[in-house]
């Protein structure tokens, strides 16, 4: 019943074919079979966000999805979320503002505030805090990570101008 | 953690849906956004033989209004009914439900027809669904048919869905004018998942009067709970904060909610009195009351 399905995904722009075992976890399908290994695994239950990553534009945690679901779809990693070398505003606030410690919790932490910051560009404390709801950090408390994605809103609103 | 293996079909139209639903039966199970069918099966908590994915099929997402009623498709996901303009404007009240549940990365994958499908007792939507007296289109390959929520839940993780059948669309009457609603939740602090909430919809006649009032109340048992004595306590009534608040006091009146871990039974009872006074104080700020 292990009939494996050849899939295929767009992963930071490239397109990739694959073969896999229908019950494979999107987050190890990014890890293991392309060796994306930016995307974590925290809890493994669909708690913490380490695992998140874009699915067609949007949010998602990536230990909750099998990679048969994702077949056609338009990926994002933290790994795509540099343009030509230069960090994403995010990525640069989280290093002007200090918001990681060991750093396990980033690259969801980076995904979920740049789609934040895509759908609310300049969005105020208490809507930063709850769009981070379904990601968890065991370091810094938070602070300086609401911090880090307030520095790169402000940041994004100005290159706007 | 890895789900137990399985047979994997990703339907491409609804009759495809359907056809291998009919051809297995029992063994299969519809996979919508997963988020609440593959945490259980990584857990060993569920494991079906074969999934049939519906994720992809074309026609049975977004919020449409179609004569008196909004209909919502099956695999629209939390976060575009919490969005969506339309619900917004005319029935708020499923919009707060539907932007409380979970987290950001929950609300863009998980479907309003998987939710209800789903039946979870600690569920938001079932209990606004309820207040709002939604109804319930299922397709099986032998035809369609239409449940009211009142029939649709019907105990733990049990709805009226047969085996062949697929929820298609969620039909909510839209309000009339001088009509409110509202959603209050307790969210347990771990999981997000309700404690105790509380849905109404509220129907303000001009003189102030409280035409009509349906009240649903979650965490008190194996679904949403009409609190058919507030409901009773206020029809008729002038909607002043006395009327709201004895009315409110009666909402855990006829259930029998359980002790857990996290909340005794009279906790829960009495959580459910303050959190249908919140929800009906705001059903009826709406209805400009
Ligand atoms: C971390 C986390 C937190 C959450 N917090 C909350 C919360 O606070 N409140 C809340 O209400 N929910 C919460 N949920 C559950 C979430 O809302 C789920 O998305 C939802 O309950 C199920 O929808 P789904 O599309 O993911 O369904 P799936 O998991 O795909 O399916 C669930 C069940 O419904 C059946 N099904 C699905 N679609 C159909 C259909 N169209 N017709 C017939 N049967 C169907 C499936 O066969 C399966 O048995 C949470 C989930 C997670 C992972
Ligand atoms: S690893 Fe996916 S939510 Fe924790
Ligand atoms: S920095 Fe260590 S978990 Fe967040």
């Amino acid at each position: 019943m292990d009939d494996s399905r050849t899939i295929s995904v767009t992963v930071n722009g490239v397109k990739h074919r694959a073969e896999v075992e229908p019950r494979t976890l999107l987050v190890y399908f990014l890890r293991e079979h392309l060796g994306l290994t930016g995307t974590h695994v925290g809890c493994d239950t669909s708690q913490c966000g380490a695992c998140t990553i874009h699915l067609n534009g949007r949010a998602v945690k990536s230990c909750t999805i099998l990679a048969v679901q994702a077949n056609g779809a338009e990926i994002t990693t933290i790994e795509g979320l540099a343009r030509e070398g230069a960090l994403h505003p995010v990525q640069e606030g989280f290093r002007e503002k200090h918001g990681l410690q060991c750093g396990y919790c980033t690259p969801g932490m980076i995904m979920s505030a740049a789609y934040l910051l895509k759908t609310n560009p300049s969005p105020t404390e208490d809507e930063i805090k709850h769009a981070l709801e379904g990601n968890l950090c065991r370091c810094t408390g938070y602070v300086n990570i609401v911090e880090s994605i307030r520095w790169a809103a402000a940041k994004m609103m100005k290159g706007e101008e | 953690m890895f789900p137990a293996s399985f047979g994997y079909f990703a339907a491409r139209s609804l009759e495809e849906a359907l056809e291998l639903l009919t051809k297995h039966g029992e063994e299969a199970k519809l996979l919508a956004g997963g988020h609440s069918l593959i945490p259980a099966m990584k857990l060993r908590l569920a494991s079906p033989r074969y999934l049939i994915d519906i994720g992809q099929v074309p026609g049975l997402s977004g919020v449409r209004v179609d004569g008196e009623s909004l209909a919502i498709g099956a695999l629209t996901v939390h976060a575009d009914v919490a969005s969506s303009e339309i619900v917004r404007q005319r029935l708020p009240g499923l919009a707060e439900a539907a932007s409380v549940i979970g987290d950001a990365q929950v609300r863009n994958r998980g479907t309003i027809g998987g939710s209800a499908a789903h039946a979870d007792p600690a569920a938001d939507f079932p209990v606004i669904l309820t207040a709002l007296n939604a109804s319930f289109i299922l397709q099986s390959p032998s035809g369609k048919r239409t449940v009211g929520a009142d029939n649709f839940f019907i105990d733990f993780y049990t709805t009226a869905l047969k085996a062949d059948e697929v929820l298609t669309e969620i039909r909510v009457p839209l309000p009339p004018s001088g009509a409110g609603t509202a959603y209050a939740k307790l969210g347990h602090p771990a999981s997000g998942y309700i404690v105790v909430s509380a849905g109404v919809l509220v129907i303000r006649e001009r003189s102030g009067r409280c035409a009509s009032a349906r009240v649903a109340v979650g965490g008190l048992g194996s679904g949403p709970f009409r609190a058919a004595a507030t409901e009773a306590a206020l029809k008729g009534q002038p909607l002043t904060p006395e009327v709201i608040v004895a009315a409110a006091a009666k909402a855990a009146e006829g259930s029998d909610p359980v002790d857990d871990l996290y909340a005794s039974a009279d906790y829960k009872r009495h959580m459910a009195v303050v959190y249908a006074r919140r929800a009906i104080e705001s059903g009826v700020r709406r209805a400009g009351g």
